[in-house]
């Protein structure tokens, strides 16, 4: 194939890739968007396959079935639960791969350039594996975060910051150092300490950031996987990574101030981690709460007119969702209206109550954003809280010494009667009190929430 | 003390003001009541069933007046037919009398009473508060009211309310617009919607909205702001402008429905004039209006109050005495609503009253104390709708300002200049193929921009997902390095291409198995 040839098929691609991300502004269009863009992925494949600086094809065909299989398995096989956990590894891999593509490159002696050109080009490879590094090992830790190996607790060293700034100050050291060494041909003793300096970045990062923020972090990672693919790119001077990684780069980018502005939070302050441990001494709550049995939330339930259900990242826990479903079905046939309220940071990222509800097959027209459903509240009788804390915490808007202060959340309590369903009185992800729970027209249903759910069900049948 | 029931003497009223349920309660709390013989035929109560719970029946009106302490009636004071006397004349020096009163339109009754030194609580006067909802006679009154206007409409009007497909052919269902959802509209809303009309509803009252759609009636929405809500709960004069689209209002749905109710009243004033003549000539023939405001002028500019007249084939009902239509529930709910004010009159159960000004609900409901004229009383505290809450509670702001060596209006260009360096930095060096390349960096950074923000935050994870599968384009970069000479290159780039095929493989496939899940 020409060098024209491939140009056009990039092109081709790219479009197919715009295409495929405009295609989830809804959901109608959102099923072809994704057919779009495998197509302009397999354009790609096959068009660099057939170029002309392609010549050994068994490694390639190998590496390719293989790494095919392995995602198809895990696609098929991931638990909806497990997203999370499923998409914080993925982005891990784009970063090893433009680690592994950077050092290829820069063992690879074949392309001759000089000057500037040759500093650029340096300089294109040394950035390229520091952010393909910092975002693998950051990655690792989000996953292991996210799939509970390591405490969701932020892990706060003396100094940090210092810390970070020194670790980009030796790192700027490392770049010049490598730069210098590279007019002699060497320069891979800085570039490995470089590469080792980044990993720890990317695990120091991470490390701080307490599990009521890994939205951020997740979308924050998936920005970074894009820059690292853009990175390499320009390492290669290829246009098609370039702009697809930037797509990627800047859609990761929207959705953690996305996320950042659902916590009324500043996206410097979430990446330099240790949440929610500045400012005064949060109010103690204090009260009785009033415990309800499933039987009773069943009549209420039955009494009730309007129902808003409010998930959260307990419903994932306990795979409630199917049961949330069936309750809600049985509810909307016996003319109930029932609505479901969603918080942008609900779960462990961006959208994964949606991805719940979906899974269990909830029309998606019932299932609302918190800004539709946050003025509504006065006309809801019942809203039922299923493993949800934060997000429905009152002294976010009325105590400004919370360590949550500030943050948009579903005014429940202004509905007529709200059952929280919970194991037990712990705090939250943020370990922050709710005040919510004392309150006089709160009900709170202790238990598992599958299990409890089945009652209500059973109940709401009897 | 003694606690006497006269007959009631207006033409046609049938109530009487208790029933032996609520006599004998009142009993309990320690009077003893005296019923004047026959009181209650009207309501279909024999005088039998009072003496059986202890109720001493007096032969002759006058007799009772004279024995009681406190009299009991429905109807304000009037002129008895046979004794040719007036009632106040009747009721001794220094007595007490509950009953309806309206003092604002019956200044002379209101003289009379003082001069004759008594106590007098009206039940029109109770406070509209939900403490003294118990004992609010105008609304039990209201509701029979609206029922029984639905009852009247029925009677007159030629069809079925209820739609219904039979072998003989299909009947539509009776149109029926209520105007003026107070307890009276809502409780006509209700008998007409069971007897299965197609009801609609107005009022200028925007937080009824709620309560007309709970009723399941359709509200009428009029295309015009302005809030109706006077204090205590009622309606208050609309401006010119705004009765001027009401009434357009009501001309068009004249023409449409087949039975017209209304109920408007403001406190204090005639009625307002709803319904004018062009629109009853508009309304098909066989139509009815119910006018409930036929006691204060009618909502219908041809309303005869008391009658019922047909006028351009439109049966028009102007009855004031709709609760004494129905007689025996009236009375049961009259009954208990004094018997409740004489409960919260004595608290100690002693049968003693005791008039306590300090209570808002019996202040509020004593229009003449010992003689002296105490209406109207001070506004009460408490309105029907609450007020508007406030929006977020406002706090101090704990984040000190740090005071910074840059004004603020320099900071803001701050990333702006920085930013605009570094291009100009970038490009004072670079060769022109890595501005070609950058160019489309920057471009597609703001394609990525544009693209992003259209996305509907329900499916941020398929996108994130998605995304991940495309950042698998780094594949690319492995694909031309596999080639390249040398062991060590050909092995990172074939693990590249491993590693960056399952992306793109787990990441579409994922985002699929998800979008399959997004249904309607």
């Amino acid at each position: 194939m020409s060098h024209s040839l491939v140009t056009m098929s990039y092109i081709v691609a790219t479009i197919l890739f715009i295409f495929s991300l405009s295609g989830l502004s809804n959901q109608e269009t959102a099923r072809r968007g994704n057919y779009y863009g495998m197509l302009g992925m397999a354009i790609a494949i096959i068009a660099t396959a057939l170029s002309a600086s392609v010549t050994s094809y068994a490694i390639l065909i190998v590496a390719l079935l293989i790494g095919g299989a392995i995602g198809a398995k895990a696609a098929l096989k991931v638990e909806m639960t497990q997203m999370p956990e499923l998409v914080a590894i993925m982005h891990s891999l784009v970063g090893m791969a433009a680690v592994l593509v950077g050092y290829a490159n820069f063992m690879d002696a074949s392309t001759s350039l000089s000057g500037v050109e040759k500093n650029i080009h340096e300089v294109e490879i040394y950035v390229g594996i520091l952010i393909g590094a910092v975002t693998f090992s950051g990655s690792v830790i989000a996953f292991g975060k996210l799939s509970e190996r390591i405490s969701g607790k932020p892990m706060l060293l003396p100094a940090r910051h210092w810390l970070n700034l020194g670790l980009l100050v030796l790192a700027i050291i490392l770049g010049r150092m490598f730069l210098q060494q590279t007019e002699t041909g060497g320069g891979t003793f800085p570039l490995l300490l470089m590469t080792v300096i980044a990993l720890a970045f990317g695990v120091h990062m991470v490390m701080a950031i307490g599990g009521a923020d890994m939205p951020v972090v997740v979308s924050m990672l998936n920005s970074y996987s894009g820059w690292a693919a853009a990175a390499t790119g320009f390492m290669l001077s290829n246009d098609l990574l370039i702009v697809t990684g930037a797509l990627v780069g800047s859609s990761g980018a929207i959705l953690s101030y996305i996320m950042c502005r659902a916590m009324n939070r500043n996206f410097i302050s979430v990446i330099a981690g240790g949440f929610g441990t500045s400012g005064g001494e949060a109010a103690v709550v204090e009260g009785e709460v009033t415990p309800i049995s499933a039987d009773e939330t069943a009549q209420l339930l039955l009494d009730a007119k309007n129902i808003m259900i409010i998930p959260g990242y307990g419903m994932a826990v306990a795979q409630a969702q199917h049961t949330v479903n069936e309750i809600t079905k049985l509810l909307r046939d016996k003319g109930k209206k029932v609505g479901f309220g969603i918080h942008p940071v609900a779960g462990r990222m961006p959208g994964h109550m949606n991805v719940l509800l979906a899974e269990a097959k909830v029309p998606y027209d019932i299932v609302y954003e918190m800004d539709e459903i946050n003025e509504e509240w006065g006309h809801v009788d019942v809203s039922i809280v299923i493993g949800a804390n934060d997000i429905v915490n009152p002294s976010a808007l009325d105590d400004p010494n919370s360590p949550i202060a500030g943050m948009p959340v579903l005014e429940c309590w202004k509905g007529e009667t709200t059952v929280v369903l919970k194991r037990s009185m712990a705090s939250g992800y943020a370990g922050v009190g709710n005040p919510l729970f004392v309150l006089e027209n709160t009900r709170m249903l202790f238990g598992d929430a599958n299990a409890t759910m089945q009652s209500v069900l059973k109940a709401l049948k009897g | 003390m003694k606690i006497g029931i006269p007959k009631e003497i207006h033409p046609g009223e049938k109530r009487v003001a208790t029933t032996p349920e609520a006599a004998e309660q009142i009993i309990k709390l320690g009077f003893s009541v005296l019923l004047e013989k026959g009181a209650g035929l009207g309501a279909d109560i024999s005088d039998e069933a009072y003496k059986e719970v202890g109720v001493e029946i007096v032969s002759n009106a006058k007799t009772l007046w004279k024995k009681a302490d406190i009299v009991m009636k429905v109807r304000a004071p009037e002129r008895h037919p046979e004794l040719a006397l007036d009632e106040t004349d009747l009721l001794s020096e220094g007595g007490h009398l509950i009953s309806f009163i309206w003092p604002a339109q019956n200044e002379e009754l209101m003289q009379k009473l003082a001069a004759k030194n008594t106590t007098v609580l009206a039940m029109d006067s109770v406070p509209r508060m939900s403490r003294a909802q118990k004992l609010d006679a105008l609304s039990s009154m209201a509701n029979i009211a609206g029922y029984r206007a639905v009852i009247e409409a029925a009677q007159h009007f030629g069809r079925f309310f209820t739609g219904q497909i039979t072998a003989a052919g299909k009947i539509p269902p009776a149109k029926v617009l209520v105007i003026g959802a107070g307890v009276a509209g809502l409780a006509a809303i209700g008998a007409a919607k069971s007897m299965g009309a197609i009801v609609r509803a107005f009022d200028t009252r925007p937080e009824v909205k709620e309560q007309i759609e709970s009723m399941d009636a359709e509200f009428l929405m009029l295309d015009f702001k302005e809030e109706g809500s006077g204090t205590g709960g009622y309606a208050k004069t609309m401006s010119k402008e705004f009765i001027e689209a009401e009434m357009a209002l009501f001309a068009r749905q004249a023409m449409e429905v087949d039975i017209i109710i209304t109920t408007a009243l403001i406190p204090g004033k005639p009625a307002p004039k709803l319904i004018t003549e062009g629109m009853v000539k508009s309304m098909k023939p066989g139509s009815i209006i119910v006018d409930l405001a036929a006691e204060q002028g009618g909502n219908c500019a041809l309303t005869e109050k008391n009658q019922v007249v047909v006028k351009h084939g439109v049966t028009i009902i102007g009855y004031t005495n709709l609760p004494s239509r129905l007689a025996n529930q009236s009375s049961q709910l009259y009954a208990t609503n004094l018997r409740h004010l004489l409960t919260e009159l004595c608290p100690e159960k002693n049968g003693a009253i005791n008039v306590n000004m300090d209570d808002e609900v019996i202040r509020g409901a004593t229009v003449v104390k010992e003689g002296k004229i105490t209406w109207p009383p001070p506004p009460p505290k408490l309105s029907a709708a609450p007020a508007p809450q406030t929006e977020a509670p406002a706090y101090a702001s704990v984040q000190e300002q740090k005071k910074s060596v840059i004004p603020d209006s320099v900071k803001q260009f701050i990333p702006l200049i920085v930013g605009g360096l570094a291009l100009f930095g970038i490009g004072s060096v670079a060769p022109a193929s890595f501005m070609s390349h950058f160019t489309v960096f920057v471009l597609a950074c703001f394609i990525g921009y544009q693209v992003i923000w259209n996305v509907t935050a329900s499916l941020h994870t398929p996108l994130m997902s998605v995304t991940n599968a495309i950042s698998g384009i780094i594949v690319i970069g492995a694909l031309v390095q596999v080639s390249a000479p040398g062991f060590t290159i050909s092995v990172l780039a074939g693990l590249a291409i491993l590693i960056a095929s399952i992306n793109i493989a787990g990441g579409f496939l994922v985002t699929r198995r998800m979008l399959e899940m997004f249904r309607k």
